[in-house]
C-alpha cells in the first residue's frame, strides 16, 4: 500500500458546524425508532400499522414545515439560458394532479410505473405522484437501447411509462406490441391531441383536466415504493424493491453524509434513470427542505463550475467519473470561479481514487468524501463524514443505524473476520429500513443474497485499524462503469445475436475514466474474418440494441474462449490475462488453447480458422 | 492535413465529422441524423464517445480542439462550422 497523506480535519470556528458532530457517540446511540420521531415530527411511531408515505415526508411535510414557497427545484435548462424554479407548495399540488391521472386511468396501489426521462421538470412531479397513488416508481436509464429497455419493461410488469416523445419512438413505439403488460405510454412532450402517436397519451392534457387535490392513502412503511434495476453475473437483471420506510436512510444519510440543512442548495450530478439520481437526486435532500438544482445538460467541465458558482451550491454530490474528467479539464479552469458557497463535496459510483481526493483538497479547497452503498442498500451505508479525517481511498465509516462487517463463508457458514486489514465479503447485518425487501419475483436469487442475519454485498474489501472500509473489488464478473453495474449475460447475449458471432465472453477492462469498460472477447463463425468491418458492424448492434452505456466499447478476436469442462466460459480467466495476472487454477480449463493463448498476450485477435 | 487558424473546406470537413462519428458510433451509419441536433441528447452519444469523437477530430485534423471549445462541437453542423472556421 502506498502511503498517502490522511486529510485532517479540525473543527471549524464559529460558523456553519456539521450535523454530526462526534462520529462515535452518535453512532452508538442511534436509533432507527429515534429517528423515525425526528422525521415526522414526532406524529409517526413507524409501527406496522402507521402511515408513511415518502412522497408525504419528503414533499408534502415541507408545506406544513413553512416551507410551501421556497424553491424546491430550480431546473436548468440544457440550451439557453432558461432557469426555472418550482417552489414545494407547486411540486406538491403538481404532483397532486399526477396522482389523480393514475388514479383515472385505472392505476392501482403497487401496479409499476416506469420512467425514461431526463433530468426535466416533470421527472419530480411523476415520481412523487407516483408515490402519493402508492404505485411503485420504476426509473430506467435514457442511455439504455431498446432490449435494455424492454427486458426492464417486462420483469416489472409495467402498467404505465411515461418518456418523451423521441425516446419513445426511438426506442419503445417498434417493440410497444411486445410489451404486454403496458397499457399507458403517457409522453411529456406532446401536447396536442391531434399529434398525439397512436397509442399514447399527454401529460399535459392529462395533468389539464386532473384535480390538484390528492389525500394520500395510509401507507404502511413496508409498502412497495421504489423498483430498481441492478445486474448479476448471470440471467436477467434483477429488480430491487424498496418500501416506503426507506425514507429514513434517505433522511438520515442527508444530515449526517450530506451534511444537508433546510434552505441548502444541493446539487446531485446523477442521472435519475440509476438509483443515485432517485434516492439522492430526489428524494433525501427533499426531507432535509433544501433546494435542488437540476442541470438538464450533459457534462461539461467549464458549465459545471459555472453552476456551482452560479448557484451558489453549497452541497455537491457527484461521481467519480465526473471528477476524473474535471481534472482532465485541468487546474486552472475552476481558478476563475468562485466556489466559495460550496461547503461539502461528496461522491459515489466506485471508489473514488486517493488522486481524486488530494485535486479536489488542492483545487477547489475542500476534499471530495466518498461514499459506498449500492442498489440493494437503497441509501449510503458507508461514508466518509465532514466531521471524519480522511484518508484518500477509503469509504469511510459505517452510517449510524448501520452494521458493516467483513466476512468469509466456509462452507455455507457465515465467519466475520475481525482481524485488521484481512481481505473478505463486505456484509452489512439485516435490519436498516432501506434494505431491499425482495428481487421482483425470484426469490431464490433474493434469498442467496442473506446468510446468518447477514447481506452479501458481493463486494471485497477491508477494514483497518480505524475502522475504515477499503473497496478492494467485485466477489462476482459484474462489471462496474461510469458507476453503473453492468451484467456480462446481459450483453453477451446481444452479441452472439450478431450472424457473424459463435460465442462472446464480456469483461470489465480497467479505465483511468470510467474504472472499468466493457470489452468483448468474440469468437467468430467460419468464414467471417476479423477485420475492421466485422468489428464495426458487431458494435454497431450492440449500440443499437443495448444502448452506449452498455455496449462493448472494445471488441478482440480470438480463436476461441477458455472454458471450464462443463462449459462454462471463465471470464476470470480473460480478465486475468488482461490485467498481466496469475492466472490461478486452470486445471478445470476444458483446453487452453494455445492460439488463443498467444493472440491475448500479444493483444493481437487473430482470424478463427476452425469450424464450430 | 490543415494548419491551425486555417479553415478547411466545408466538405472536407463534413467528411471528416461524419467518418469520426460513424467510429464512434458506428449504429448511426445509415440513420438518418439530422445535422443540426445534439448528437448527445437525440442520438445516443454519451460523454465518453464525445470525448472519442472530438479526439478523432484531433487526430484527424492535426489541431488542437481545447477543452472549453468542447461544447461548439455538440452537432455535426457545428463541428463542421468548427472546422472550417478555426
Amino acid at each position: 500500500m502506498r502511503d498517502l497523506p490522511v486529510i485532517k480535519k479540525q473543527r471549524r470556528e464559529g460558523g456553519v458546524q456539521p450535523n454530526l458532530q462526534h462520529y462515535d457517540e452518535t453512532y452508538a446511540s442511534f436509533s432507527w425508532r429515534d429517528l423515525a420521531q425526528e422525521l415526522t415530527r414526532g406524529h409517526a411511531d413507524v409501527g406496522a400499522d402507521s402511515s408513511l408515505n415518502i412522497a408525504s415526508i419528503a414533499l408534502d411535510q415541507n408545506l406544513s414545515d413553512g416551507r410551501g414557497e421556497q424553491v424546491a427545484v430550480r431546473w436548468l435548462a440544457a440550451e439557453g439560458d432558461i432557469i426555472r424554479d418550482f417552489t414545494f407548495a407547486q411540486l406538491a399540488e403538481f404532483s397532486a394532479r399526477f396522482a389523480n391521472v393514475l388514479r383515472g386511468l385505472g392505476v392501482c396501489a403497487s401496479d409499476v410505473v416506469c420512467t425514461v426521462l431526463g433530468r426535466i421538470p416533470e421527472l419530480y412531479t411523476v415520481c412523487f405522484g407516483t408515490l402519493k397513488n402508492r404505485s411503485i416508481l420504476c426509473p430506467l436509464f435514457t442511455a439504455f437501447g431498446p432490449e435494455p429497455l424492454r427486458m426492464r419493461l417486462d420483469l416489472s410488469r409495467a402498467k404505465v411509462l411515461v418518456t418523451s416523445r423521441n425516446l419513445y419512438e426511438r426506442k419503445i413505439a417498434p417493440m410497444r406490441s411486445s410489451l404486454s403488460h403496458l397499457s399507458h405510454v403517457i409522453l411529456i412532450d406532446v401536447y396536442q391531441e391531434q399529434i398525439l402517436l397512436e397509442g399514447t397519451q399527454s401529460y399535459g392534457l392529462l395533468m389539464a383536466h386532473a384535480s390538484p387535490v390528492f389525500h394520500i392513502p395510509p401507507t404502511r412503511p413496508e409498502d412497495p415504493a421504489l423498483l430498481h434495476f441492478t445486474s448479476g453475473t448471470t440471467g436477467t437483471p434483477k429488480g430491487a424493491l424498496h418500501v416506503h420506510q426507506s425514507v429514513m436512510v434517505h433522511y438520515a444519510t442527508a444530515k449526517y453524509v450530506l451534511d444537508l440543512r433546510p434552505g441548502d442548495v444541493y446539487w446531485c450530478t446523477a442521472d435519475p434513470g440509476w438509483v443515485t439520481g432517485t434516492s439522492y437526486g430526489i428524494i433525501a435532500p427533499l426531507t432535509v427542505g433544501v433546494t435542488l438544482v437540476v442541470d438538464e445538460a450533459e457534462f461539461d467541465a467549464a458549465r459545471w463550475y459555472k453552476i456551482l458558482q452560479d448557484q451558489k451550491v453549497n452541497v455537491w454530490y457527484t461521481a467519480p467519473t465526473a471528477v476524473r474528467m474535471l481534472m482532465k479539464s485541468g487546474e486552472a479552469l475552476p481558478q476563475s470561479y468562485d466556489l466559495s458557497h460550496l461547503r461539502h463535496a461528496v461522491s459515489v459510483g466506485e471508489p473514488l481514487n486517493p488522486e481524486a481526493v488530494l485535486w479536489s483538497q488542492r483545487v477547489l479547497g475542500r476534499p471530495i468524501h466518498d461514499t459506498w452503498w449500492q442498489t440493494e442498500t437503497g441509501g449510503i451505508m458507508v461514508a466518509n463524514f465532514p466531521v471524519m479525517d480522511i484518508k484518500p481511498g477509503s469509504m469511510g465509516r459505517p452510517v449510524p443505524g448501520v452494521e458493516a462487517a467483513i466476512v468469509s463463508v466456509v462452507n455455507g457458514v457465515l465467519q466475520p473476520i475481525t482481524e485488521p486489514n484481512v481481505e473478505g465479503e463486505l456484509a452489512l447485518r439485516v435490519g436498516w429500513p432501506s434494505m431491499f425487501r425482495s428481487y421482483l419475483n425470484q426469490d431464490e436469487r433474493y434469498k442467496k443474497c442473506f446468510i446468518g442475519g447477514y447481506y452479501l454485498t458481493g463486494d471485497l474489501a477491508r477494514r483497518d485499524a480505524d475502522g475504515y472500509f477499503w473497496f478492494v473489488g467485485r466477489a462476482d464478473d459484474v462489471i462496474k462503469s461510469a458507476g453503473h453495474l453492468i451484467g456480462p449475460f446481459e450483453v453477451e447475449s446481444v452479441l452472439i445475436e450478431h450472424p457473424a458471432v459463435a460465442e462472446a465472453a464480456v469483461i470489465g477492462k480497467p479505465d483511468p475514466l470510467l474504472m472499468e469498460v466493457v470489452k468483448a472477447f468474440v469468437a467468430l463463425k467460419s468464414g467471417f474474418s476479423p477485420d475492421e468491418a466485422t468489428r464495426k458492424d458487431i458494435i454497431a448492434l450492440a449500440r443499437r440494441r443495448l444502448g452506449p452505456a452498455v455496449a462493448p466499447r472494445e471488441i478482440e478476436f480470438v480463436a476461441d474462449l477458455p472454458k471450464t469442462k462443463s462449459g462454462k466460459i471463465m471470464r476470470r480467466l480473460l480478465k486475468a490475462r488482461e490485467l498481466g495476472l496469475p492466472e490461478g487454477d486452470t486445471s478445470t480449463l476444458e483446453r487452453p488453447s494455445a492460439v488463443t493463448d498467444l493472440a491475448l498476450q500479444s493483444g493481437q485477435g487473430v482470424a478463427t480458422g476452425g469450424s464450430r | 492535413m490543415c494548419q491551425a487558424g486555417e479553415g478547411m473546406d466545408k466538405q472536407v470537413a463534413k467528411d471528416i465529422v461524419l467518418k469520426a462519428l460513424y467510429e464512434v458510433a458506428p449504429d448511426l451509419e445509415g440513420v438518418e441524423v439530422k445535422y443540426d441536433a445534439d448528437l448527445r441528447r437525440f442520438y445516443d452519444i454519451d460523454s465518453v464517445d464525445y470525448l472519442s469523437f472530438i479526439i478523432k477530430l484531433h487526430k484527424q485534423t492535426g489541431r488542437d480542439i481545447p477543452e472549453a471549445d468542447y461544447p461548439k462541437l455538440t452537432s455535426i453542423d457545428r463541428a463542421v462550422a468548427y472546422l472550417a472556421e478555426n
